[in-house]
């Protein structure tokens, strides 16, 4: 199962990065990018309030911000 | 690493600054003077939650978020939040069930409470309140180059983590391409009620074979460490951020961290039990002093017609021999201009730490280390989630979000003797998560 995984995800990203040789846009070519919702940052409040809950309950933490430190959470 | 503002990232034309600026500005365009008022200086953005988490029979959480954000003109931002946050209820102590009642003495060593035959021994004395403030600043500083740095604290009864970050951000490729790289130092210190266990000692239970009070306080004291312990924590990030197209773009980031100190959980226990499976005595948990983790992180954002989808997957591991992985994935569909859903998917699996076990066998040598904590052993978990968003003629917004939280520990191939093979070892934990945010 994992196996499988890897390899599409492996899969998926080659072909994105193969079928993107020109990667980017131009300055006027940002009209999609430039909505809120496209912002990584987007719904920030939701993203720390999920990273709090999954600190707390499992073993993993961190990858898209800083894992260390935190709190005594239970 | 998410170390800028969507304004620097994309390009996205600030909000206009408020009336009074804009008319002051006009004003002196008149009158042909300089305004006072800086014109790239943006609003104050304030974001709030209201986030209810709540477990069926353990712990309920309610945390309450207030976030502020602005740029102070040339993309000089401060951002700030609190949050405060209410826990109650039981959690799970790391002994195993049994055919008949169990007594448990609390971790502060005063008084006791019974878990019924066949449950699932749950300490239902656990109470706290969480204060959390954290502070960021950015700026740009030289050559497409952005600096960020920011303090983080967080503040419980018996627990207190304090920490420093700063972080570099360079800009490539006309802005289509951003390299990043953040260091955090934290310092953890905790004083749980009741002292620290000494490990593996046996919990001290009042069967009435203490002649007085102070024979069993000077038992219980015997199990104890006086004072606080602490950990400090260094983080590395490295990240590079890449716009694919018009729809797309890319994050990857590499994580680092290592901990050394304290990372015991002084209110967890293993039971130790005979070839029957029926336990004999209960022990304090002990774990390493020391952990390396990585994580590899992959997010993708794509733009729909009339939404997003954001899907990301990370990889950790660490030399606890934590492996995981994680998929999250959020598909925004915006129903009108004001309105919209979205559904969200999160699965996560994760392999048992090295020094995990369920229980502890009479007659056996005591290993080095070993925790009965379920959060360190096999498990996968899921959340499936509605979001529904509607943003007002006046441009403030209001967001609801209801998900469904489900962890299943699984046996990562320990053999349970006697009794335990009837009882449940590796009980599910079921949540909801219900919040309410309000943007302004």
């Amino acid at each position: 199962m994992l196996r499988k995984v890897r390899i599409m995800l492996a899969f998926l990203i080659s072909t994105q990065l193969v079928g993107c040789a020109n990667l980017g846009v131009k300055p006027w070519e940002r009209d999609l990018l430039a909505k809120d919702e496209m912002a990584l940052d987007a719904e920030g409040n939701d993203l720390g309030l999920d990273d709090h809950i999954y600190f707390s309950k499992e073993a993993t933490s961190g990858g898209r911000a800083f894992a260390g430190g935190g709190c005594g959470c239970n | 690493m998410q170390l800028t503002s969507s304004h620097n990232l994309t390009g996205k034309t600030k909000k206009v600054a408020n009336i009074n600026t804009a008319l002051a500005a006009a004003t002196c365009a008149l009158l042909g003077t300089a305004p006072v008022v800086h014109a790239d200086e943006g609003v104050w953005e304030m974001d709030t939650a209201l986030l209810y988490y709540g477990e069926t029979d353990r712990v309920t959480a309610v945390e309450g978020v207030f976030s502020a954000k602005k740029d102070f003109g040339d993309e000089h931002i401060f951002s700030g939040k609190m949050v405060l946050d209410t826990l109650t209820g039981a959690s799970a102590t790391g002994a195993v069930s049994q055919p008949n009642a169990q007594t448990f003495t609390r971790p502060s060593g005063k008084g006791q409470y019974d878990i019924q035959a066949g449950d699932i021994p749950l300490d239902d004395t656990f109470k706290d309140t969480r204060v959390q403030l954290e502070g960021q600043w950015t700026q740009p500083l030289w050559d497409d180059m952005r600096g960020s740095t920011g303090v983080h604290l967080s503040k419980e009864y018996d627990y207190l983590s304090i920490s420093v970050n700063g972080s570099l951000a360079k800009d490539f490729n006309q802005k289509n391409t951003t390299i990043s790289a953040g260091l955090s130092l934290a310092l953890d210190t905790i004083d749980p009620e009741g002292g620290r266990p000494i490990a593996f000692s046996e919990m001290v239970i009042d069967r009435g074979q203490f002649a007085n009070e102070q024979n069993y306080q000077a038992a219980f004291d015997a199990t104890r460490q006086k004072g606080s312990d602490d950990k400090t924590t260094v983080d590395l990030m490295l990240g590079v951020t890449q716009i694919i197209n018009r729809r797309m773009l890319m994050q990857f980031n590499y994580g680092y961290s290592t901990s050394d100190g304290y990372h015991t959980d002084p209110f967890k226990v293993l039971s130790v039990v005979n070839d029957q499976g029926l336990t004999q005595s209960l022990v304090h948990e002990d774990r390493p002093t020391e952990r390396t983790r990585h994580s590899f992180y992959w997010q993708t954002k794509y733009a729909l017609d009339s939404g997003v989808a954001d899907i990301s997957y990370r990889y950790a591991t660490d030399d606890w021999d934590i492996n995981s992985h994680t998929i999250d994935s959020r598909l925004r569909f915006n129903l009108t201009d004001n309105t919209y859903i979205q559904p969200h998917f999160r699965y996560y699996q994760q392999a048992a730490a090295e020094f995990y076990q369920p229980f502890l066998l009479e007659g056996t040598t005591l290993p080095t280390f070993a925790s009965a904590d379920y959060r360190l052993g096999e498990m996968t978990a899921y959340t499936v989630g509605l979001k529904y968003g509607m943003k007002m003629p006046s441009g403030n917004e209001w967001a609801f979000r209801l998900e469904y939280y489900q962890q299943d520990p699984k046996n990562a191939g320990f053999e349970a003797p006697g009794v335990l093979q009837q009882l449940d070892l590796y009980p599910s934990v079921k949540a909801v998560i219900a919040q309410v945010s309000y943007s302004f």
